[in-house]
């Protein structure tokens, strides 16, 4: 197996806040990687680094070989490397239909062609029909097919992520990064989602994704990265994971705090 | 509905001379309101499907009206350093075809230098491209005669070889030229909405990270868009100065952008026939009022028109009407509501 992406000792800092000190891991092709850790432990920074959204003080990171430095996100996504957004996943005023349509857009623009023209020209006709029935295919694939007609922004929370995969699959890529995608789910949807997550994998699709539904993870993750304070602090299977100590002190000395508050303000309440 | 009434308004215009006679008032104001209308659809392109606003739209409109005219008229410009520029006159459509170019070309200049960073940045840049733009037509008066305006440009001549030529320089012959440069916008604008390109535009408008992120490159298509906005502008301005016959460098009057945006947001931004009903109601309404009022009192009703119709339908008129229509078709089936206090 080979490193399909590669964060290479990545800095990011806002000024003097150090958002991720020094990150360094791959992803290997054909993986399904987890990305967890704290609320602020820089899982979201990593991703708008890996997506060309945000450049990184330091270090860079490698698809395919390639060294995403100075490219913008649009010509990432392009590379075949896909995303999805942990809150606004979909276009909200479009039909779910015509937001896979937007997310088509890579299709149909072959090389050495002005689509513009062609537009006027009427040339689009043919192609226009091809990239509808591949809309209505994806929508099928990630099960979204009744709700083709309605408002993208009116879906239930869960739907909404669906829309966002749909979207990143439509770009054709080799990898997909998922922001938390099974927030605002239920248990029997978290279900259909992992089954989903497998689904693509199986296409040849590697997968990284971060959340924080730590039974899904488990379930689904070959490897775990976890991340604390920006800086990586441990790496393996669940099972390792779910024993390693540095990990145990990370999420509970933080969950022991806050009980020892909530402790705290009772005790001042009743006095 | 939707592609049933352009069609049913363009054999209404088509057909109206016929009914109403060649009444020059009408026909002039059925061409400046054309030819404002063609502007107001070029600005929707930008501010409807793009969600960037150009309060410098005028400019475009006047380089188009400029360089046209000065094409046909030919000049003769002392650089200084010795450079002399002589230009002879050209025939009227090539100045046309000048003018779109040139105009689209400014919009590539607006649209590289501005889209970088949008919003509020653009409004800025492009009033301050009009003003500058206006400035020089007010004070190179060697090229322009600025205040003293350029007089005698010649009325468009076209020709099909082996079938003749005609000057267009009546009324009626101006009205169907404008009448078929508008269609011919319309139908551009409506091609490109409907396609590839009017998807990135609106994906762009509606979320730009998730359209960024399916590979949509956003400079490039909005300045896309800039140049076929400006281009259309530009030979509005020049279809202004060729039946007009003259121009000044009041043309780049800050109040005609804004008769444009009100045009396009009363009409309905962000859809095809909106600046056209906009177009065709704020442009037409002097000509319903001046027999009961003074223009004084004109202005006071097109404000009022124009609040009244973004009071009753704050997405304009052409969404409004059509919210309204499907509401009707759909009233079989009342849903039954939940009181919003009860549901908890």
């Amino acid at each position: 197996m080979s490193a399909i992406l590669s964060i290479e000792h990545v800095g990011v800092r806002f000024g003097g806040l150090v958002a991720i000190a020094d990150l360094h891991f791959d992803v290997h092709e054909g993986e399904i990687v987890s990305l967890i850790g704290p609320n602020g432990a820089g899982k979201t920074t990593a991703f708008n680094v890996m997506t060309g959204f945000l450049k990184p003080s330091q270090g860079e990171v490698r698809f395919r070989g390639t060294s995403l430095r100075d490219l913008p996100p649009h010509a990432i996504t392009r590379l075949g490397l896909a995303r999805t957004f942990q809150r606004t996943s979909v276009f909200p005023d479009d039909t779910v239909f015509d937001n896979v349509m937007i997310g088509l857009h890579r299709m149909g623009a072959a090389a050495g062609r002005v689509p513009v023209i062609d537009a006027l020209l009427g040339r689009a006709a043919a192609g226009e029909r091809v990239v509808r029935a591949r809309a209505e295919a994806l929508l099928e694939w990630v099960g979204l097919a009744g709700r083709a007609h309605e408002k993208a922004g009116a879906l239930a929370y869960g739907e909404q992520r669906l829309v966002g995969v749909a979207l990143a699959l439509a770009t054709e890529p080799t990898m997909l990064l998922l922001d938390e995608p099974v927030s605002g789910m239920n248990a029997s949807e978290t279900r259909v989602f992992v089954r989903l997550i497998r689904q693509i994998r199986e296409r040849g699709v590697t997968i990284l994704l971060v959340e924080h539904d730590m039974p899904m993870v488990m379930e689904v993750s070959d490897r775990i990265v976890v991340l604390n304070y920006g800086r990586l602090i441990a790496e393996g299977p669940p099972d390792r994971i779910r024993t390693d100590p540095a990990v145990i002190k990370a999420y509970l000395g933080q969950g022991s705090a806050a009980r020892q508050a909530a402790a705290a303000i009772k005790e001042a309440a009743h006095a | 509905m939707n592609r049933l009434l352009p069609l049913a308004l363009l054999a209404g215009l088509v057909a109206m001379p016929l009914g109403l006679g060649t009444n020059p008032y009408l026909l002039n104001a059925l061409i400046v309101t054309g030819i404002l209308t063609i502007g107001a659809m070029s600005l929707n392109l930008l501010l409807g499907f793009t969600g960037q606003l150009s309060l410098g739209h005028i400019a475009f409109f006047g380089i188009g009206a400029y360089v046209s005219a000065l094409t046909s008229l030919g000049f003769d410009v002392d650089l200084g350093l010795g450079l002399r520029v002589v230009h002879e006159p050209w025939p009227a459509w090539v100045g046309f075809l000048l003018a779109t170019v040139a105009a689209g070309g400014c919009g590539y200049l607006i649209g590289r230098l501005s889209f970088r960073v949008r919003g509020a940045y653009f409004v800025i840049v492009t009033i301050s491209f009009a003003e500058v733009v206006r400035l020089v037509a007010l004070n190179w008066v060697e090229l322009t005669q600025g205040p003293l305006a350029l007089t005698n440009i010649p009325p468009i001549t076209l020709g099909l070889p082996g079938l003749g030529m005609w000057t267009l320089k009546t009324k009626l012959q101006n009205y169907y030229l404008v009448l078929t440069v508008g269609t011919l916008c319309y139908g551009v604008i409506a091609r490109l909405v409907g396609g590839r390109f009017g998807r990135a535009m609106r994906g762009l408008k509606e979320n730009e990270s998730l359209a960024l992120s399916v590979g949509i490159n956003a400079t490039r298509t909005l300045t896309v868009a800039a140049v076929i906005s400006a281009a259309m502008a530009g030979a509005a301005g020049s279809l202004y100065a060729h039946y007009l016959r003259i121009i000044d460098p009041d043309v780049f009057l800050f109040a005609t952008t804004v008769t444009m945006v009100i045009m396009v947001v009363a009409g309905g931004k962000s859809t095809l026939m909106g600046p056209v009903v906009g177009g065709l109601i704020f442009g037409l309404l002097p000509v319903a009022l001046r027999p009961v009022m003074a223009p004084e009192a004109q202005w006071i009703v097109y404000g009022l028109v124009l609040i009244v119709i973004l009071f009753v339908m704050p997405q304009g008129i052409v969404p409004g009407l059509s919210a309204l229509l499907s509401r009707r078709q759909a009233r079989p089936a009342p849903v039954l509501e939940v009181n919003p206090a009860v549901q908890r």
